[in-house]
């Protein structure tokens, strides 16, 4: 891996729960993230997935300080950004931006689009003097694919996916180098989604920026990603480069995953093996003993309720260099190929059958 | 034949003028068979299912004209209260959202007896029989005691499956389903899509799948209607459409989407926009977005042309689109 630009340790968030009202006490705490590690290199992107509740927003808030984390350390470039604040915390977080899911919420109605692309620059007025502002917002539309003229427009005019490109441009508007997408298309339309994507990707080679990527799909985080981190109930569960996640998955979790994902080919219906997961996940505020997956988990003995797996590369696979050998938090991890394996002919298959 | 469509034209009045939201869309279900209806916002993919099922807002909404013959009763000729015995009875409709679908001021045991007591003239006490019954059909663990919760004590995956107990109470021959899992994690949609199909093969219902996801299509759909800007571009059965499309539009949706099982370079991406429907562009409403558009496609609305006995695409280029 590229020389890490931000290093995550035991990052954890436990919102209180308190009960009475004058003498407020704590009765528990909803562990929303509960004991995260990752690193992410430069120019690199992670993905990180999961289901909902599974604490992957709630990250992606920490890392850009909209909410400070009850333990961990969140080092950028070596330094804790958790504990900053001020001058020096203001600084950093000119180099880590966001751009959110909802392009129709996060976009003010009440400001154009050159007021909201350019708002970044009030706040860090050394990036763009006030007489430049207009030029920068103008060429920032123009690097996302919008008209520059376009500028005096209000977010209403515009569909959704140029909204999305509005709230991209507006968190490269300090020129970061860490962006933190938290499911950037998932509200949009399919053949839209594609458009913001390979935008994504374009702008990462020119701006060599490092990307967070967080989304429940996991046809898109494959596509984006470097590496992956799958996430249930506030932990990590497995996490590698995105051909030993997708291809040599070793934790239960991470299986079921996988196999629940549609795949758009109705051939593959018939010989592909499902695993169909029981029951719900377990409430954040009640988090099983030992390890977290075991409620719903297959393989689940009574070790699993005693002992917290790390997360590391397995017993089993740690002296062979294979793509199975990746960290992974079980007691019983073993690979299992739940995708159906890449053919490289088939596209060119089905056509000469559809010209018979 | 169970539902066919013929013709259908809905617009929409507006302030800012007339929305031509279904443009003469034709399809046809039969019992135990699923039809799936694939579009993106603003196709007309839901106004079509709900003049189906009867629940358009009429006004703003208008039927101006087509035919939907059920059973072979144009439905659109009936009275609102022969309707209504139709709707709920006949068929019934699942919703994406289970949550505001749900009233959330009643127990779900007695909005699933409710079916029973409206309908079938039942007590109160023979329907909250029924609706435990209905919970444990939709596997809902521990019916009898949840039978009296309310819609927020359960979880989005429960909720939506006492969604589809709720339009299978009374035995409907035809479901319409609207994103039924959109709202659902991977896992959970998974489970609920496997207890619809067990489900409808259990009751030999018609089963129109209202989606824009192509993965859950091809898990589960027999045939497919792709739809755009309010008209059915190309319908087929499942496994030619996904071999090789006969319409640019189906197959540019087959080449943006990423696969999980598949490391892509850059995606493929559709040009421009979805067309507003108070201004679709004359001849195909694709051409503007089409990478194989000519002249004619710029003037001359194409025909569903007949690929074969069973495919019907609305491309001029069609032969091309199929073998390129």
């Amino acid at each position: 891996m590229a020389e890490p630009i931000l290093q995550v340790s035991g990052l954890v968030k436990h919102y209180p729960l308190t009960q009475g009202i004058v003498f407020r006490k704590q009765v528990g705490a909803v562990k929303a993230v509960d004991g995260v590690d990752f690193e992410l290199g430069r120019g690199e992107t992670l993905g990180i997935v999961g289901e909902s509740g599974c604490g992957k927003s709630t990250v992606a808030k920490m890392l850009v300080n909209l909410e400070r984390p009850t333990a961990g350390e969140i080092r950028y470039k070596g330094e804790d950004i958790a504990r900053l604040s001020g001058k020096a915390l203001r600084a950093v977080r000119r180099n880590i931006q966001m751009v959110f899911q909802d392009p129709y919420t996060s976009l003010n109605p009440r400001m154009t689009v050159g007021d909201i692309i350019g708002e970044p620059y009030e706040i860090h007025p050394e990036v763009a003097p006030k007489g430049d502002r207009r030029k920068k917002v103008q060429e920032l539309l123009d690097v996302v694919g919008l008209n520059p003229e376009y500028i005096n427009r209000y977010p209403h005019q515009f569909s959704g996916g140029q909204r999305q490109r509005i709230g991209i441009a507006r968190g490269l508007a300090l020129r970061p180098e860490i962006i933190v997408a938290d499911e950037p298309v998932s509200a949009l339309d399919v053949s839209v989604q594609a458009q913001v994507i390979n935008l994504l990707d374009r702008l990462q080679s020119e701006f060599e920026l490092s990307y967070i990527f967080i989304a429940h799909d996991l046809s898109i985080v494959r596509h984006i990603s470097d590496r992956v981190g799958v996430m249930y109930l506030g932990r990590i569960v497995e996490t590698g480069r995105d051909s030993e996640i997708y291809e040599h998955p070793t934790h239960p979790y991470t299986q079921a995953l996988l196999s629940a994902v549609p795949v758009p080919d109705p051939e593959a219906r018939e010989h592909r093996e499902r695993i169909i997961l029981t029951g719900d996940v377990p409430s954040p505020t009640n988090i099983p003993s030992g390890c977290r997956f075991r409620t719903r988990c297959w393989k689940a003995q009574e070790r699993c309720a005693l002992e917290v797996p790390a997360l590391a590369v397995p017993a089993e696979f740690r002296y062979a260099a294979g793509p199975a050998a990746h960290d992974s938090a079980c007691h019983f991890a073993e690979e299992k190929q739940v995708v159906p394996p890449e053919e490289p002919g088939r596209k060119e298959q089905a056509q000469e059958q559809a010209e018979e | 034949m169970l539902l066919e469509v013929r013709d259908l034209q809905v617009e929409f009045r507006t302030r800012d003028g007339i929305a031509k939201a279904v443009n003469g869309v034709s399809y046809s279900v039969d019992a135990g068979e699923t039809l799936a209806v694939l579009g993106e916002s603003g196709s007309g993919k839901s106004v079509t299912a709900q003049a189906v099922m009867g629940i358009l807002d009429i006004p703003p909404g208008r039927i101006t004209g087509g035919e939907i013959l059920f059973r072979d009763r144009d439905l659109l000729k009936l009275k609102e209260d022969e309707r209504r015995k139709v709707r709920g009875a006949e068929m019934a409709m699942i919703f994406q959202d289970a949550l505001s679908s749900l009233n959330p001021v009643h127990s779900v045991g007695d909005q699933l007896g409710e079916m029973f007591v409206v309908h079938r003239g039942m007590s109160r006490k023979d329907a909250r029989a029924r609706a435990v019954e209905l919970m444990d059909r939709v596997r809902i663990p521990a019916a009898r005691e949840r039978v009296k919760d309310y819609p927020h004590q359960f979880s989005g995956g429960m909720r939506q499956r006492i969604m589809i107990a709720m339009a299978l109470a009374l035995e409907p021959a035809l479901v319409i389903a609207d994103e039924p899992t959109t709202a659902l994690d991977v896992t959970v949609q998974a489970q609920v899509m496997d207890l619809l199909a067990d489900l409808q093969r259990e009751y030999n219902m018609g089963l129109i799948l209202i989606t824009h996801d192509l993965g859950v299509v091809a898990d589960v759909a027999d045939k497919i209607a792709v739809m755009y800007a309010g008209r059915i571009v190309e319908s087929a059965p499942v496994h030619d459409i996904y071999k090789a499309p006969a319409h640019p539009y189906t197959r540019g949706l087959l080449e943006s989407i990423p696969r999980l099982d598949q490391k892509g370079q850059e995606l493929y991406a559709i040009k421009g926009l979805p067309p507003n429907l108070m201004n679709i562009p004359p001849g195909c409403a694709f051409n503007p977005r089409c990478p194989m558009a000519q002249d004619v496609c710029r003037t001359d609305v194409p025909p569903l042309y007949e690929v074969d006995e069973v495919r019907r695409s609305a491309c001029h280029f069609w032969r091309e689109c199929l073998h390129g």
